[in-house]
């Protein structure tokens, strides 16, 4: 069984999951872009692809899912914030604070500019 | 063109088979999680793009020569002396002739800027893979084209006249080959 899985991953290392059109059609959205050479597509696609297995794999290796076997946001926020390389994505994976303590250090805030 | 905002994300079942082979057997990765992976890989895409657009506009000798060989050519003798200059130049022209066709390289030079140079091997064994497959297919396709008509001639009168006629061709060709040679042949007694 697992040995299938081998298979299917280091097949999966080389062939392409993700469709090429969908990332295209992506690509395309950015204005400066007036057409894309088919390698160039064929290289952006498979990089997406190594991309979400290494925000997977440095996520959970960063976050405290490896007791608890599991993979939440919170790992991914915290990870694509300690990680300089994926400092892009830390408007998208915005960490999550509890509303009292946004309240509450607001308040802090406030007092702070109370005293001048 | 309006592209609605569920178009520029990426199917949700090859992601979440992608994140699954990746980790662990049996770790369980929550749906918001499997969500903002789906979205940072979108988001990648764009900034893979942003970065492959820089690459291309910066290059500066290359542009100068590809956007017309004769006039780079001459520039380069105008200006060899300040090389700061001609950069300048190239580049200005990059822009200018809008040549944002993205290529191979572009995409390569911006995983390194990007620092994802761990990428770069196995993009490179991924694009030789995928020609293959597409050299392989093309075959495939071509096969079944001739395959197709050898098919119709069989059943058409039509085309067995044609078929006649494409004979006649090859033999006229394998005519003139000979004459060919025999003009050749001439030419060196003359000399």
């Amino acid at each position: 069984m697992s040995q299938n899985k081998d298979d299917l991953a280091s097949s999966n290392k080389k062939t392409i999951s993700l469709p090429i059109s969908r990332v295209r059609l992506i690509m395309k959205s950015s204005p400066d872009v007036s057409s894309i050479n088919q390698d160039a597509l064929v290289l952006t696609t498979k990089a997406t692809e190594l991309f979400v297995q290494h925000l997977a794999v440095a996520s959970f290796n960063n976050g405290s899912g490896k007791e608890t076997n599991s993979l939440s946001y919170s790992d991914l926020a915290n990870t694509a914030e300690e990680t300089e390389t994926l400092h892009f994505l830390t408007d998208i994976l915005p960490k999550k604070i509890l509303a009292r303590d946004y309240l509450t250090s607001l308040e802090d805030f406030q007092e702070e500019d109370a005293d001048f | 063109m309006a592209e609605r905002p569920e178009d520029l994300n990426l199917p949700n079942a090859v992601i979440t088979r992608i994140i699954k082979e990746a980790l662990p057997d049996g770790v369980n990765v929550s749906k918001e999680a499997r969500r903002a992976i789906s979205q940072a890989a979108s988001v990648f895409v764009l900034y893979a793009t942003s970065w492959s657009l820089d690459e291309h506009a910066q290059c500066p000798y290359a542009d100068v020569i590809n956007v017309s060989r004769p006039f780079g050519q001459s520039l380069t003798q105008l200006w060899s002396m300040d090389e700061d200059k001609l950069s300048k130049v190239a580049n200005n022209f990059a822009m200018k002739a809008k040549r944002k066709t993205l290529n191979a390289g572009d995409v390569l030079s911006a995983m390194e800027e990007m620092e994802f140079e761990r990428f770069l091997e196995p993009l490179k064994e991924s694009l030789e893979v995928y020609k293959k497959g597409q050299k392989g297919k093309k075959e495939v396709t071509e096969q079944k084209r001739k395959d197709k008509e050898k098919k119709t001639d069989s059943e058409n009168d039509k085309s067995r006249e044609e078929e006649e006629e494409e004979e006649e061709e090859e033999e006229e060709r394998m005519d003139e080959e000979p004459q060919a040679e025999n003009e050749g042949e001439e030419e060196e007694v003359e000399n």
